[in-house]
């Protein structure tokens, strides 16, 4: 690290270089978590229009539904950005009511996704019906699976903060917690787009 | 205690908020109301997701904080490229030249007509 490096001020996050080199090594796994889900669009595009008998999306596909999944994972992303922001000011109550309205948002996203998944498997498009079904439950699943983890992670952590307060360390696994749900949402963009909307397009 | 930045109001969160939904709305409706050929529609919606992961990476996840924000974004830049050579190199080898034949309703009574012959 470069001699100039501040330790004295700044985030809380950023005064140690364990915390600094925590963040930078999660931005790191944040690039191969965007590899491992290519791997998952891929299959999916491969995939697309292999419905064999089961429906074809744009049967299914309705903007209604995807929309209000969209804006809840926007907006959860947006008050965990502000949560991060009350921790920065100092305000362990501020980041705890951004982060509880940040999961609640959360879990209203997985609630509209598992009922969507049920309501498919429903009309006969289930994981097992088609290579392109399959590819959709694949990749459409591991984000889901990975906004429970993201879910379950950040509750573990506001009991951490509720024992411990804000210090260095409660900050730098607050921030790497945000970082994960801020990338969970990158991730819901590009389904939203290239899985929802060109399925309904195309 | 906190970096000039982040003392008060949250207008950079505030603006990427906005952004971001004006951003979907509009994708939405290039979609599905803009009457556009479906090439440009995919096109339009690719590059409007792409604002909107630098509108998250930057505006919310902080990338280029610290002396270490250079390699974070050289190492996203490589991840998002890799990402777009999955993608693009799997459809070029494995759907070049295929065919959808289910577009529409009636499209796919035909199918299941064919289906019904062969069995």
């Amino acid at each position: 690290m470069s001699a100039d490096t501040d330790l004295t001020t700044g985030p809380l996050e950023y005064r140690s270089h364990e915390g600094r080199m925590n963040i930078l090594g999660f931005w790191i796994f944040i690039g191969a978590e965007v590899a491992l889900f290519s791997t998952l669009f891929a299959t999916y595009a491969v995939m697309f229009g292999r419905t064999g008998d089961s429906p074809v999306p744009a049967e299914l596909f309705e903007l209604p539904m995807v929309l209000i999944m969209t804006f809840l994972l926007l907006t959860s992303s947006f008050t965990c950005g502000i949560a991060i922001h009350e921790m920065r000011r100092g305000s362990l109550k501020g980041l705890l009511t951004w982060l509880a309205i940040t999961l609640v948002l959360g879990l209203g996203f997985l609630g509209f996704e598992i009922y969507e998944f049920v309501h498919y498997i429903h009309e006969g498009a289930s994981l097992q019906s088609s290579a392109f079904w399959s590819g959709f439950f694949l990749l459409t699943g591991t984000h889901g699976l990975h906004v429970l983890l993201g879910i379950s992670w950040a509750t573990l952590l506001i009991v951490q903060l509720r024992q411990r307060g804000l210090t260095p360390v409660t900050s730098r696994k607050m921030f790497i917690v945000g970082l994960y749900w801020h990338f969970l949402d990158v991730i819901w963009i590009f389904i939203f787009t290239s899985v929802y909307l060109i399925g309904m397009v195309v | 205690m906190s970096s000039e930045h982040s003392e008060g109001f949250p207008k950079k969160h505030i603006v990427g908020f906005i952004a971001s939904i004006v951003l979907t709305i509009v994708a939405a409706w290039a979609a599905l109301s803009s009457g556009l050929p479906t090439p440009w529609i995919i096109t339009a919606i690719m590059v409007l997701a792409v604002i909107q992961a630098c509108i998250q990476l930057f505006m919310f996840m902080h990338m280029t904080e610290t002396d270490s924000g250079g390699i974070q974004v050289g190492n996203m830049l490589q991840a998002f490229f890799v990402a777009a050579v999955v993608v693009a190199g799997s459809i070029w080898t494995m759907s070049f030249g295929y065919s959808h034949n289910h577009d529409g309703g009636g499209n796919d009574a035909e199918m299941e007509n064919h289906e019904d012959m062969d069995h």
